[in-house]
């Protein structure tokens, strides 16, 4: 379970936890009385969005990609049909397209809209990717939103950023690190950073992971 | 609308703040109040549209000064009052006055698997494609007070028919009630200086997935 704690301490956000928690109470109070929802299956989908649905699932997508090229091609071909496969999830919702990074182009993922993000494979959105400085930034300068992440990419390096406006998803196929060669996917599965999945990170140094 | 959410290309909001091992939740409520949310989408209580719009509908103030589960919160206090689900009152008092009204279904146990899928807006297509992969196109000036998923940064902009990505549910009807009136989606690809101008990063290209009735021909 989430603990109550508070993130951040000013006093406005305490004071927005406690208006925020009686708020919800009452409305999970009369929403279960009224028979729309039973809470015990709120507990078991919050329970799998903490422990089941999360960015080791998309790491797993990203180190079979790295190991296995006619994987990698189906991927690329139809990520939701070639995730179903993996056996991961229980079943992917449409449209989750792969983009790959290579040399000469990185792409990098939004929603200036809202907060689309591929959750099934990479579990809730982080609250940055939600956040306004995100939104407003990624599309018009991803090299400074970058920057924020202590990232700098070439100069010449073609960036794409994907603004998610409909129910089409996105998934980062980061380059894999040199010096793995070899690796099993496990020890690559390791690599796989959340945010190299959405764009605003690389995958970890392989010699700081031995 | 053209709404505070709308935020592609506007200054002024800082620095992005990444948190180092972010949990997944960072209160209870914020758990309970996302699964409350999907769980009354689940139920068949409003479409996802309508949600979005629900949080659009939000007064810009209040938009920014809400963290993103606070903003959840008084979207569905508000839906469930505006669509007579439960009484202001009811909310207030924290506990069930009246009898609840029909849902399609409840949302119970047997439900949670299928809430952990995204729902498929997939169908049918009652015409053929008007656009080609390569195509030349013209986002549409448009202006709804509704709700549209055309960014207002990519409006009266020349980009090129990426990809055709099937023919979805229309989200600018689908939230005000008007139906699911499918229509055919592209990602449409943009040069940064064709939405920012001569001074935008000239290695960067933007694109958007983009419903067909927001295009016209370039």
């Amino acid at each position: 379970m989430a603990q109550d704690h508070d993130h951040g301490g000013d006093e406005e956000h305490g004071s927005e936890l406690s208006e925020m928690q009686l708020r919800v109470r009452a409305l999970e109070t009369v929403l279960a009385e009224k028979g729309y929802v039973d809470p015990a299956a709120l507990d078991v989908m919050i329970e799998a969005f903490e422990t089941k649905i999360g960015p080791h699932i998309g790491a797993r997508v990203v180190a079979k990609a790295w190991s296995d090229p006619a994987f990698k091609e189906a991927l690329i071909a139809d990520a939701t049909q070639a995730v179903q496969t993996l056996g991961l999830i229980n079943r992917v919702g449409d449209h989750l397209i792969a983009v790959e990074n290579t040399p000469t182009l990185h792409n990098m993922i939004v929603c200036t809209l809202c907060s689309c993000y591929p959750w099934e494979v990479l579990g809730l959105p982080p609250v940055w990717y939600k956040s306004a400085p995100y939104r407003s930034r990624a599309v018009s300068d991803p090299r400074g939103v970058l920057a924020d992440f202590g990232l700098t990419l070439p100069g010449e390096t073609q960036i794409r950023v994907w603004d998610s406006t409909a129910e089409t998803r996105f998934i980062v196929l980061p380059m894999r690190p040199a010096g793995t060669e070899g690796w099993g996917e496990d020890k690559l599965a390791a690599l796989v950073t959340r945010d190299s999945m959405i764009g605003t990170g690389l995958p970890k140094d392989p010699k700081a992971v031995g | 609308m053209d709404g505070i959410h709308d935020m592609g290309g506007m200054h002024g909001f800082g620095k992005i703040e990444p948190e180092a091992n972010e949990p997944v939740f960072h209160a209870a409520w914020e758990a309970r109040c996302l699964a409350l949310n999907r769980a009354m989408g689940a139920a068949g209580a409003w479409t996802i549209d309508e949600a979005r719009f629900g949080i659009e509908e939000l007064p810009p103030e209040v938009y920014l000064s809400h963290s993103y589960y606070g903003k959840w919160a008084l979207r569905l206090e508000h839906m469930v009052v505006e669509r007579g689900f439960a009484g202001a009152d009811e909310i207030a008092a924290g506990h069930a006055l009246r009898p609840g009204k029909a849902l399609r279904r409840r949302f119970d146990l047997a439900a949670v698997p299928r809430s952990l899928t995204r729902g498929s807006f997939g169908r049918p297509a009652p015409a053929p494609a008007r656009f080609e992969v390569g195509e030349r196109v013209r986002t549409r000036n448009i202006h709804p007070s509704t709700h549209t998923r055309l960014p207002r940064y990519a409006r009266g902009r020349v980009g090129v028919i990426e990809a055709l990505r099937g023919c979805h549910v229309f989200p600018d009807t689908s939230a005000i009630g008007a139906g699911e009136n499918p229509q055919w989606l592209y990602t449409v690809q943009f040069e940064g200086r064709e939405l920012w101008g001569e001074n935008a990063d000239p290695t960067l290209k933007v694109s958007i997935e983009a419903f067909e009735p927001y295009l016209e021909g370039a």
